[in-house]
This record gives C-alpha cells, structure tokens and sequence, in this order.
C-alpha cells in the first residue's frame, strides 16, 4: 500500500539563503527507531548481522552453481560480440557481466575470478577503440575466469590463480598506457587505486 | 543505545544480478525487514518508487535501460509529485574515487563498494536512519547535504553564500567507502 507523501504536517522545512535552501524533510524513520537505555550492559542481546552473516552462510551451498551461471552470461555476452561486433548493446552486457563478476566472486568464493572481471572491467571502460583491442586480449580475460572457476579447488589453492591474474593485469595495462596516452584523463583514472575493501 | 526495527522500514531493491538481489532480501529479512521489494532494472524500479514509496532504495549502478546513477536522478527531482528525499545506498562493483564523488554529486545517501558484507550494510542502513541530513538545493544540486565537516576555511568554487547551516561531522563517502565494512 503506498504512503501518503502529501500531509501538511509532514512538509519539509525549508531555510533559503542567497544562492541555496537548506531543505529539513519530515523524518518519516524516527518511528523505527527504539532505545534500548543507557550505560554498560545495554544491549538487548539482539545481533542482527551475526544473524544476518549466519543467512548468508546457509546460503553459500548455492554460491558454485551461482558463479558457474554467471561464467555463462558472461561466455554469452562474449559470444554475442563475436558475432555482431561491439554494439552499444553488446558493449553494455559484456561490461555488466564482467562487472557483476567483479563484484560478486569474491562473495562467492571466488576472489581470484573477480580479479580477473575487473581487468577486463578496465579494458572495455577506457580503451578508445573497442575494436582495436586485440581479440586475444578479451578472449584471455573469459577464459581465465571461467579457469579459475572451472578449476576452482586446484588452481586457487595453488596460488596459479594470483599469479593468472596478475600477468592479465600487467598486460591490459600495458595495452591501456599505449592506447591511452594521448588521453591523460583515462591514465589518470587507471593510475588511482580501488576504494574497494579489501576484506 | 539505539535499535532499529526494520520492521518498520520499506525497502525497495534495484540490482540487475538476481543473484545479488538473493542476497540483499536474505540480509534485509535477516536483519529482521519485512517489506522488501525487487526490480531488475532502472525503469521498473522507478515505478516501483511511485507505488510502493519506500524507505530506503537500494541500487546497483551498472544496469539496462537506465542505471542506478539515472534512478538516482530521477527520483532526486525537487518538484516531482512524488517523494525525493528517500534515502538512496548505492551498493556497486565501482570501486574508483570519480565514481564515489559521481555518486555523492547525483544525491545518494550512501556508498557501499562490492563485495558486500552484513555489517556493511547493517552500517549504511543504521547511518541513513540515525542520522538523517538534510537536503540542500541549489541551481545544480539537489539531495543530500553533502558537506562533511565544519571548516571555516574552504573557499573553493562551491562555497555556499548567505548563511551557514548546521553540518552533520561525518565521514565522507569516500572514506566510508573505503573501510568497507
């Protein structure tokens, strides 16, 4: 049922200054918000993210066969500029599943895989000409992932995985500094390190 | 001490990846929400914004037909009919400092990097409705203030002229963001 957004007495409260208005709205949230009092020991013995954790982790038989459906769309999506070329469609799926990858292996277990996804993040974000990069290139990042998730248990453990990763990176990179280097915003942007936690 | 019932909050999930929006729902219910809804894309999240009118929107950045930061946009309209001052997380695979600041400067609340973690969320959803802020609207902006800290002494190009508001000390996204959890 939708909520009455409208009522009077729920109206923001608005301050205007000379280039800008300092807008208050109705807190419509205070209402779930409860003390449970004061000083040591207050606490109602409630963990929500342990219980929320405990969730996740009854949900990790899945995360495999989840990681498996994610390697096909994004065989899919390659398959599909393969054959039509890069198009703003076929552009778009390869990025989102690469980037879904990206952030979602490392939930899975598969840490490595997202690694792999986000070199080739970078490559379809900050090439100039998707189709000047070497077909190769692209095709090493797919088979990588799908490798270190196909061959999860051996190569992982191993360390091969890291290493797989690693030499990707350097030579995406190395691609990118060449065909970037009239283009100082993109290597300025490569150069920053991720924000991403790192846990 | 403070709790929140989540009971009491409506959420509105918008994630391509039905695989992440599995794990968003498994968390939210778990942190003890009842009403959460799904879209998988931004166009129908934006329908689903108008009818159900939640809480808390929780988007992805990277979709079809229009992503997370379009949604944000859109719903971030100060004269629409509807509500434009739900809180916003935006829960991503971005993980570079522009896209943080691209973010903030279309008016989400919050920033949560990928790989999600419980206390990460828990932390964002606690952030949003303890502490709320408010909005600030002018010629090119319109959402959350996002002014984290009191100094007198910026005098960059987006100084604000004519008065001083109360400003929230806070962490900025970027640091929140980059703790993670």
């Amino acid at each position: 049922m939708a909520k009455d957004t409208k009522d009077k007495s729920t109206a923001p409260r608005i301050e205007t200054f000379a280039d800008h208005a300092v807008i208050t709205p109705h807190n419509t949230l205070k209402h779930a918000i409860r003390s449970t009092g004061s000083g040591r020991g207050a606490s109602d013995g409630d963990d929500p993210v342990a219980r929320a954790e405990s969730a996740l982790a009854g949900l990790s038989g899945e995360f495999k066969s989840w990681m498996h459906a994610e390697c096909d769309r994004l065989a899919a999506a390659h398959a599909a500029v393969r054959a039509k070329g890069f198009t703003t469609l076929t552009r778009g799926e390869l990025f989102r599943a690469a980037h879904d990858i990206k952030g979602d292996a490392p939930t899975f277990g598969f840490p490595a895989a997202g690694v792999a996804a986000d070199s080739l993040c970078r490559l379809i974000e900050h090439a100039p000409d998707l189709d000047a990069v070497p077909a190769g290139l692209i095709q090493l990042h797919i088979d990588a992932v799908q490798a270190i998730v196909r061959e999860h248990n051996t190569i992982e453990t191993a360390g091969v995985a890291d290493e797989l990763c690693a030499r990707l990176r350097a030579v995406a990179d190395d691609y990118l500094a060449e065909a970037n280097k009239d283009r100082p915003e993109h290597l300025d942007a490569l150069a920053v390190p991720s924000i991403a936690p790192t846990n | 001490m403070f709790r929140v019932d989540f009971n009491k909050l409506r959420f509105l999930i918008c994630d391509d990846n039905p695989h992440m929006r599995r794990i968003l729902r498994t968390l939210l219910h778990s942190f003890g929400a009842r009403e959460v809804y799904e879209s998988e894309d931004g166009a129908t999240a934006l329908e689903m914004y108008s009818h159900y009118v939640p809480d808390i929107v929780i988007a992805d950045w990277a979709m079809p037909i229009f992503d997370g930061l379009e949604l944000t946009q859109m719903i971030r309209q100060p004269d629409s009919k509807g509500n434009p001052y739900a809180h916003i997380i935006m829960l991503t695979a971005h993980s570079e400092k522009r896209r943080v600041t691209m973010a903030r400067d279309a008016g989400v609340t919050e920033f949560l990097a990928k790989p999600i973690s419980a206390k990460g969320l828990y932390q964002r959803i606690m952030s949003v409705v303890a502490h709320p802020r408010p909005f600030i609207k002018t010629r090119n902006y319109f959402g959350p203030d996002r002014r984290r800290n009191t100094t007198v002494a910026y005098i960059g190009p987006e100084r604000r002229n004519g008065g001083e508001a109360e400003v929230l000390q806070q962490p900025s996204l970027l640091d929140k963001a980059r703790v993670g959890s």
